[in-house]
């Protein structure tokens, strides 16, 4: 597949339903199954025929035997961290939209971001015997005891945006999280296309060591090397994913290298804001006087104006709603097969494709 | 205090003594001096100015906590005092919609007052409550943080209106606004702590609290005080960083409690309390962003930023305590 392919599905998602544009545009780290699983299978087929194929036998031959034994009342349980933020309110209402589809009951608690409250709702969960269940946990380490009581029972675990700790023996059949290193590359891939082959490019890092840091980092740089090998990276700074730092290193950057910077990249809004602001106050132009381009991560609400106002270029959203919509398919495909995800390591990654934002394609 | 005296008047200059009292801006000078080695862009006036502009916020929460720090007393509250003051500041703001300037000074006084209220809240605990000021303003960190993350609902307050980021960005000549306030600020508590009787007790309240009460001062009420004005202070920087960012970010000033103790220590205030000088703790701060600016304009490695910070802040104090050394004392 063909880089600049990959760029335009992944720019223009009104072609398809995004999640599903986004996709085909993956490479590399991406599960296949995903793609079999939307019916996609094709795209994968391109790419590696022989495993596509026995995936896609394994599918068809679940979903005969699957289809004719699959009851009405298998049941999911989701237990959520909060739904007191509206993140986890799409992945819940995905979640059901999904449950809907495929005629699967599915039953929500909210552990109002209280682990003993989410060690109980989990408890209550495995005493309605449900036949799967994904838990986005309040804290990596505290959900073990529940999440080895599920074990025990013989329910099936999927963690559903943060990690479950799976180092003190704890099974989970997959970890559904944003896929940061997809992120990385789309904002890689956005400075390709705006600035063209060259160009000088900040780049504000989060908080060193924190995973999403790392992720976010790796994704842009090795895509960057591959679709603009001639665009410099001339400065590399930590801001601690913090609008105050991010504002701070900006402006000593600039004095580091004046009108030499055609685009800043940062690794969540926070810092991109920062930066925006850090640049107007400088009055700081690229040096072929337009304005410097700054691409963010996220998707928060300061960003977003930022990028109707026309101040800032672009952002990368994760897509809660895809997350709740592929942890109920990754259950229900487990109804179909229960072989299916035997083949994987206890708490393998299971990436949920994340969106590039711009002023063309705004959420309203 | 040397007695003037025409007839043992000495002639040769004292070094070690210029040395004790200057050792910080000594420091000062040398890294400044290295900077401008490495860097040919480090000694531009706007880089400077920057680097002052960038420390203001810290600076301004240290001069309350060189105040507790000289009572032998600790504030680990003030990043979420500062984090709180500034989203109401921006609470009050947005509900007054516009940039009317009795809004804006009704807004900074409603941040600075619960400041003042959650430092003497802190005061008191420690006090009346008997409780270890490091415990008490330990709690306060929590609570200060949860507070704000609750006013906040956990997101940014933006859309502040253009007039009230001119505190941060606003420029008398060509000098910006946060380093007139923190002239202004300094040579206020500068003046309070060595000239006034107030001042001198809170230095003798350091050393010798007995000594204190029993020639009639109500050290208690002191202390509070003391607590008071250190919240009022972060809460200042806080609505300071809240006109920086244009906003007010539910997570801001995280962990900088550490970054105005290391300010004020680095400045040569004595941990153990009665002795220090606020000037320096300026000169601390200064230090502390200079390092900062040091290491993004030679683009140190994220990893090796860390170990560098706080190995330059270890070498800074061993200078600072070796030129101390010169004369033997330890004294201010």
């Amino acid at each position: 597949m063909g880089v600049a392919t990959d760029g335009a599905l992944a720019l223009t998602p009104a072609r398809f339903p995004p999640w599903l544009a986004l996709e085909a545009g993956r490479q590399g780290n991406e599960w296949e199954g995903w793609n079999m699983l939307r019916g996609n299978a094709h795209r994968t087929l391109q790419g590696t025929p022989r495993r596509a194929l026995r995936w896609l036998l394994a599918v068809a031959a679940a979903l005969l035997i699957g289809g004719a034994t699959a009851q009405a009342t298998y049941t999911v349980g989701l237990s959520l961290s909060t739904l007191n933020n509206p993140f986890f309110v799409d992945v819940r209402d995905g979640a059901q939209q999904e449950a809907q589809l495929f005629g699967i009951k599915l039953v929500v608690t909210d552990a109002q971001n209280d682990l003993n409250k989410q060690i109980s709702d989990i408890e209550d969960l495995i005493q309605q015997k449900v036949n799967v269940l994904l838990v986005n946990a309040t804290d990596s380490a505290g959900v073990v005891p529940a999440v080895k009581e599920a074990n025990a029972a013989g329910i099936p675990v999927f963690a559903i945006d943060r990690a479950i700790d799976t180092s003190t023996g704890a099974q989970v059949v997959a970890q559904i999280a944003s896929d940061n290193v997809y992120g990385g590359r789309l904002q890689a891939r956005r400075v390709a296309e705006v600035l063209g082959s060259t160009g000088n490019v900040v780049e504000l890092e989060g908080i060193p060591g924190a995973s999403a840091a790392i992720d976010r980092k790796s994704g842009f740089e090795s895509e960057l090397k591959s679709v603009a090998p001639n665009v410099q990276i001339i400065a590399d700074q930590p801001a601690g994913f913090d609008q105050a730092q991010g504002l701070n290193v900006m402006q000593n950057i600039l004095q580091a290298h004046q009108g030499q910077i055609d685009a800043v990249v940062a690794a969540n809004d926070s810092m991109a804001v920062g930066a925006l602001q850090a640049i107007q106050q400088a009055g700081a132009k690229r040096p072929n006087g337009q304005p410097i381009v700054v691409i963010g991560f996220d998707a928060i609400d300061q960003s977003l104006s930022q990028i109707k106002a026309g101040a800032m270029d672009s952002t990368v959203a994760q897509q809660p709603k895809l997350m709740g919509r592929l942890g109920v398919d990754a259950a229900h495909m487990l109804s179909l097969d229960s072989l299916m995800f035997s083949t994987l390591a206890s708490g393998q990654f299971m990436p949920v494709a994340v969106q590039l934002i711009t002023a063309q394609n705004l959420p309203q | 205090m040397p007695e003037p005296s025409t007839l043992s008047a000495r002639p040769r200059r004292d070094w070690g003594q210029i040395a004790l009292a200057y050792g910080i801006y000594l420091v000062l000078l040398l890294f400044v001096a290295a900077m401008a080695l490495l860097s040919p862009n480090f000694l531009r006036v706007t880089n400077l100015l920057n680097i002052v502009t960038q420390a203001s916020t810290v600076a301004v929460i240290a001069v309350g906590t060189t105040m507790v720090i000289l009572l032998a007393e600790i504030d680990l509250s003030v990043g979420s005092v500062a984090a709180l003051a500034g989203a109401v500041t921006a609470g009050v703001l947005k509900a007054g919609g516009g940039a009317d300037p009795v809004w804006l000074l009704l807004a900074v006084l409603a941040g600075l007052a619960i400041g003042t209220a959650l430092g003497a809240l802190n005061g008191a605990l420690t006090v009346w409550g008997g409780i270890p000021s490091f415990i008490v303003t330990l709690g306060m960190l929590s609570v200060g943080r949860g507070l704000t993350l609750l006013y906040t609902g956990g997101r940014p307050i933006f859309g502040l209106g253009g007039g009230f980021s001119a505190m941060a960005y606003g420029r008398v000549g060509p000098v910006p606004v946060p380093i007139i306030i923190l002239v202004v600020l300094y040579t206020l508590a500068a003046l309070f702590l060595h000239t006034t009787q107030l001042g001198r007790y809170i230095y003798a309240a350091g050393t010798n609290r007995r000594a204190v009460a029993l020639a009639g001062v109500n050290v208690d009420r002191l202390k509070v005080g003391v607590f008071a004005l250190a919240g009022t202070l972060a809460g200042l920087g806080g609505v300071l960083l809240t006109a920086r960012l244009d906003s007010a970010q539910p997570t801001a000033a995280t962990g900088w409690e550490l970054d105005v103790i290391a300010a004020v220590v680095l400045g040569g205030t004595s941990l153990y309390g009665g002795r220090g000088a606020v000037m320096k703790t300026l000169v601390g701060a200064i230090i502390l962003q200079l390092i900062s600016n040091g290491l993004n304009l030679l683009n140190v490695q994220a990893y090796w930023q860390q170990i560098t910070k706080g190995g330059v802040i270890l070498l800074a104090l061993l200078l600072e305590r070796s030129i101390r050394r010169v004369r033997g004392g330890d004294e201010m």
